[in-house]
């Protein structure tokens, strides 16, 4: 299944016929950037003076589908990575402060210590698992739709010159 | 010590050895120099192929003979590197791993450089990378040189030396050869190996002890020496406030660095989206945290089956305590099933160090010449400009002899913990910087500037200045005695450190921040909107 999904992802990269064109265009050192953006677009003869992709991109995050899409991340991971900090120093402060305590036998040799340490896997499998599951359902597919929304704002800035 | 495993581990490693190399030769036919496909294997791995070649430059040394060492002569307190190394993945996982696929390229200071003035913030963020990689790699050649002292029969400088080497230059082969391409495919060879073997000797361990935890954990805890003691924590990190500190210090380093690891950001770009990097971070979850679970029946097992003080006497850091331990399951001294395991065990760890070491240097030499090099190129503009491949190339050339000198001058020093002091400086550095500019709206230059010197700078002085460089017996320089900061890991200082001292860089800027890059960061980094 995973193997599966591995695939389309890789085919879904080759269906987008922008990959290239944006990839140069951002964080680069060696000119190529320059290259693609500033040399000017002649045989699009006089288009209308669109935004600029600066504007595209404000625009974008002000829509209430990127809010939605930002809040739904937000909402998630925000509280769940303070309740993973917090259980997991309150393990490492209560492995130094109170020694006694982690040393109470539960069943057997095993210990509280032991059985927090042992807590602590468990609650990283569950919370990935969350998260993971989250993601899919709540946010991918509004945030694909984000980005080819995007990708088609700035294409025809690009196109038209307006570049950045 | 018998003369047969030997014979057999160098046997089984040659056989490693040519394997990869064949995979290097492989990989790397028809394939031209472009800088997408020497730093990220053209983008095209599945999630499940990242995510074991994460899983496989993860899952070190430090962890299978370090982290089993020290439960073995500490019990509990070894524990919390399993804990920490596995609860740190959540950091990656959440904030780190998609937003850094959708905004970089190929390095850490993309992400951060695409919202700054980018000269400075790129020397910074390469320089604090480097830094984190070279410590790093330091670990794995100990780590190396202690596995060959074990197997030459722990006499043999020489011997130990010349595998330090040897490791190093072997490395630097594969990555100036294949590139990402080929360094991802050691990682996922490697972790199989890593994960059948340590598979192998957990289910030999129980079934020693019937299937029963508690006998083994009784058993261990009477052997050690130390009785019920030995399962509860403070036997290394108990005592004055100074080792507890000591221990929360750790504790932090160990849950924040991984997001700030050079080589395993650089994972995150060789999938095709951000959706694919999730779900290899979610595989090697799964993959890290059941290693990490086996390491612990180990660790407690070595000391159940052969005693903390066999396992002192070896090697007085631990870091061999998992290969005495399958020499032990396959029926001791003398026994054909002794000298196999052993053999197959030692050759595992090879493998493993080799494959680390060839992540970490791509990373490094992706740092030097991505970051340091195309921006200290672009103010000079006198002589030939050279492809950023080439000058990669040669990097991961230079960053092998650093590696190879620092790994001989440590090399009595504990592999877990060295790798602790690497996470410290990559939590200190490189993870401020990393959040503040994918979340902080008003995020400067200065202040990303700022906090990765601010974090880096302190970490580093209060390491060398720390016991584990000089004033005990312990220590790097045991003659040499400027030590003054009593804590062994700086991370409860440094760490804090560089998250103020960005905030602070940030307040005190003229600079106002860009309205418009901000929020084509957060676009980008939740939608992938343009990614690479």
């Amino acid at each position: 299944m995973d193997k599966h999904e591995g695939r389309d992802a890789a085919a879904m990269r080759f269906d987008d016929p922008w990959y290239d064109a944006l990839a140069s265009g951002w964080g680069e050192l060696d000119g190529t950037a320059a290259r693609s953006s500033a040399v000017p677009q002649q045989s699009h003869a006089a288009p209308e003076r669109g935004p600029s992709a600066a504007e595209i991109y404000l625009e974008v995050q002000a829509s209430p589908a990127f809010q939605q899409v930002r809040g739904r991340y937000r909402r998630f991971v925000v509280p769940a990575t303070l309740a993973f900090l917090a259980w997991y120093v309150a393990y490492v402060v209560a492995a130094t402060a109170a020694p006694g305590l982690m040393a109470r036998p539960v069943a057997g040799a095993v210990n509280v210590a032991m059985v927090a340490g042992l807590g602590q896997f468990l609650s990283t499998f569950l919370l990935t698992w969350a998260y993971a599951r989250h993601a899919r359902l709540r946010r991918d597919r509004a945030a694909l739709e984000l980005r080819w929304d995007t990708q088609e704002l700035t294409r025809l800035t690009e196109v038209g010159g307006g570049g950045r | 010590m018998n003369h047969g495993h030997e014979t057999l581990a160098l046997l089984l490693f040659s056989a490693f050895v040519a394997t990869t190399l064949a995979i290097t030769t492989w990989v790397s036919r028809n394939r031209h120099g472009s800088a997408e496909e020497f730093y990220v294997g053209g983008r095209l791995f599945s999630p499940m192929e990242n995510g074991f070649a994460i899983a496989g430059d993860y899952m070190s040394a430090a962890s299978f003979l370090g982290i089993s060492g020290l439960i073995a002569l500490y019990g509990y307190d070894g524990m919390l590197y399993s804990v920490g190394f596995l609860v740190a993945w959540l950091v990656v996982l959440f904030l780190v791993a998609e937003l850094v696929r959708n905004c970089g390229r190929f390095t850490l200071a993309d992400v951060v450089a695409s919202r700054m003035s980018e000269r400075p913030v790129r020397i910074a963020a390469g320089t604090s990378s480097v830094t984190v990689s070279v410590l790093y790699l330091v670990a794995q050649m100990v780590g190396a040189g202690s596995l060959v002292g074990l197997l030459l029969g722990g006499s043999s400088g020489a011997a130990q030396t010349w595998t330090v080497v040897g490791v190093g230059a072997l490395m630097v082969v594969y990555v100036t050869l294949g590139g990402m391409r080929a360094t991802t495919w050691i990682q996922i060879v490697k972790a199989v190996l890593l994960m059948a073997g340590a598979l192998a000797l957990t289910v030999l361990v129980l079934v020693r002890f019937g299937g029963d935890f508690n006998q083994l954990l009784t058993t261990a805890a009477a052997r050690s020496g130390h009785g019920l003691d030995f399962l509860a924590p403070g036997l290394r990190y108990g005592g004055d406030w100074t080792a507890r500190l000591d221990f929360i210090s750790l504790g932090l380093a160990l849950v924040l660095g991984t997001a700030g690891l050079p080589h395993i950001l650089s994972r995150f770009y060789t999938v095709p989206t951000a959706r694919a990097a999730r779900r290899s971070v979610v595989w090697s979850i799964g993959l890290i945290g059941s290693f990490y679970l086996m390491t612990i029946v180990l660790g407690f097992g070595a000391a159940a089956l052969l005693g903390s003080d066999t396992v002192r006497a070896s090697n007085a850091a631990g870091n061999t305590a998992v290969p005495l331990l399958a020499h032990d399951l396959g029926g001791g001294a003398g026994s054909a099933g002794g000298t196999v395991l052993f053999a197959v065990v030692a050759a595992i760890a090879f493998a493993t160090i080799l494959a680390v070491v060839a992540g970490i240097t791509l990373a490094s030499s992706a740092s030097v010449a991505h970051d340091l090099y195309a921006s200290l190129r672009s103010r000079s503009k006198r002589g030939k400009p050279y492809s950023e491949v080439a000058v990669a190339r040669v990097a991961a050339g230079g960053i092998g002899v650093v590696a190879i000198a620092l790994g001989l001058l440590a090399k009595d020093l504990n592999v877990a913990f060295l790798v602790g002091l690497a996470f410290a400086v990559a939590a200190s550095a490189n993870l401020p910087v990393l959040l503040y500019s994918l979340f902080w709206r008003g995020f400067t230059t200065r202040g990303a500037v700022w906090s990765v010197y601010g974090g880096l700078v302190p970490a580093v002085l209060l390491v060398i200045v720390s016991p584990v460089v000089s004033g005990s017996p312990e220590s790097l320089f045991p003659g040499a005695d400027f030590q003054f900061f009593p804590l062994q890991n700086p991370g409860l200082v440094s760490i804090p450190l560089g998250f103020l001292a960005g905030w602070l860089g940030t307040v005190t800027s003229h600079e106002v921040p860009d309205a418009a890059k901000h929020a084509e960061t957060e676009v980008r980094s939740l939608t992938g909107a343009g990614a690479a």
